[in-house]
């Protein structure tokens, strides 16, 4: 049987009560929503925290909204919230592509995207799509919150910028006009982890590639976004060949490496081909989007 | 520490440490042993329970943050007036084989039929990837979910009828 080492437990009643937990109880402190990333690895012994702050009783924390020409998502979003929005998949399909492969559905009845984001695993999916998105991260702390982009927040493997007296509260994803996104993903057997997996974003204008995100995950323990790609694709016509050329540079970018799940051969030819579907998935998308736009009769 | 957790609709208190497992609450301190426990790593399914109508996998809860919340075993299934469709169900379609993965497959065919009424087969497959059969008898799972979805119980109110058992 496996049990986590002995802690004490803590159940927030508000953000600001979680806060002043975190600040008193100090460093060896740990936030717990779904638990199912840092529960199974305190069973291993892989993670020891003193106490546990229990944050699911705070629902302000869990929505949906557009505001700003954001998507703000709260940090204790589920999985199942995410997946089963309409609001979510017409702006950003990208999600329910990357949530129906996500673990699986007693899983993401209780997983957050908060703690997947602050578990910082390279091999996770939402990670990746926030990072194609060019997600900015909202993390409150007693003395005020601070807006961190995706680039800057994901530090390597499971480090993340949130300070041990703060949390993530927030999730701001820009409405792109004229935008489309697409995830796409190999894996071992139905719920597991990637091998690999690729994350496109791009919007289009006047024909070409207006803004591109283009972000890897499981292919290596540094890279998230793959700039060199997205480079690959500004002011480009979205056409098999620009599309080819992203999946070369992403497959340069990354650094996979060879372990149960495959080579690292094999993963990088991953890199390649996955940026190219998902490319093409999302550029079907954002076509689809500025022709609804055109006959909604919006300046393109 | 002192938990509550409402369990088949009783309330159950018990003092345990902050990191007793919903899992074991149910098995050890209740000795509602109908809730299987397998790979204690939230990947078999086994030990699914309903949590406020919801599967989740209570090897990966804690009992302490099931406090304050309704939890339903597959002791908890069974009506007054017999089994609950989704038991009759695996009955009529052999919907089992060593039993293991029994309990947490009829809870979260529950959940489902209570979301979905009418759900397709690939609904039922995906409600259900998150479980493992070792005897990889999913054919007759599905079946059974499919036969407990037409052959629904009354309503409370109406009177009984013994609904679908010869079927």
């Amino acid at each position: 049987m496996q049990v986590p080492a002995a802690f004490e437990y803590r159940r927030a009643s508000s953000v600001e009560d979680a806060l002043a937990l975190l600040e008193t109880l100090g460093e060896e402190a740990r936030v717990v929503a779904g638990g199912h990333s840092l529960l199974p690895m305190m069973k291993l012994r892989l993670a020891r925290p003193e106490y546990l702050i229990d944050i699911n009783d705070l629902s302000d924390l869990d929505y949906l909204r557009v505001e700003g020409g954001e998507l703000r998502v709260g940090a204790l979003t589920r999985h199942r919230s995410l997946l089963e929005s309409e609001l979510v998949g017409s702006h950003f399909p990208i999600f329910h592509d990357a949530e129906r492969v996500i673990a699986d559905p007693p899983v993401r009845n209780r997983g957050t995207i908060g703690g997947s984001l602050c578990q910082a695993d390279p091999s996770e999916d939402l990670s990746a799509v926030c990072a194609a998105l060019r997600a900015t991260l909202v993390v409150r702390g007693r003395g005020g919150t601070r807006a961190i982009p995706m680039a800057a927040f994901y530090r390597g493997p499971y480090e993340t910028a949130v300070g041990p007296a703060e949390m993530l509260v927030e999730i701001r994803l820009p409405l792109v006009p004229h935008s489309g996104s697409a995830y796409e993903k190999v894996e071992r057997k139905a719920g597991d982890w990637a091998v690999a997996a690729a994350g496109a974003a791009l919007s289009l204008h006047g024909g070409r590639i207006g803004q591109a995100g283009i972000a890897l995950a499981a292919l290596g323990a540094a890279t998230v976004n793959s700039v060199r790609a997205e480079q690959a694709l500004l002011g480009q016509e979205p056409t098999e060949q620009a599309f080819a050329a992203a999946g070369r540079a992403a497959a340069q970018d990354c650094d996979p490496v060879t372990d149960g799940r495959g080579s690292a051969e094999y993963k990088r030819h991953l890199a390649d081909e996955l940026t190219r579907r998902a490319l093409r998935r999302a550029a079907d998308r954002a076509a689809v989007a500025a022709l609804a736009a055109g006959a909604a009769g919006e300046d393109g | 520490m002192q938990v509550t957790i409402n369990v088949n609709g009783e309330d159950h208190s018990a003092d345990v440490e902050a990191r007793h497992l919903l899992v074991r609450f149910l098995r050890d301190d209740l000795g509602l042993t109908g809730t299987h426990w397998g790979c204690d790593t939230s990947n078999c399914g086994t030990c699914v329970v309903l949590m406020d109508g919801e599967p989740v996998k209570s090897c990966t809860v804690l009992a302490a943050m099931a406090a304050g919340h309704k939890v339903r075993t597959v002791e908890g299934l069974e009506g007054p007036d017999g089994l609950d469709p989704v038991q009759q169900g695996f009955v009529e379609k052999h919907g089992l084989q060593c039993g293991f993965c029994t309990p947490g497959m009829m809870m979260t065919a529950r959940a489902l039929l209570d979301r979905n009424p009418d759900p397709s087969e690939d609904e039922i497959r995906e409600a259900i990837s998150g479980q493992l059969c070792r005897c990889t008898g999913y054919l007759n799972i599905v079946r059974a979910v499919q036969w407990a979805a037409q052959h629904p119980a009354a309503p409370a109110e109406a009177p009984a009828q013994n609904a679908g058992r010869a079927a």
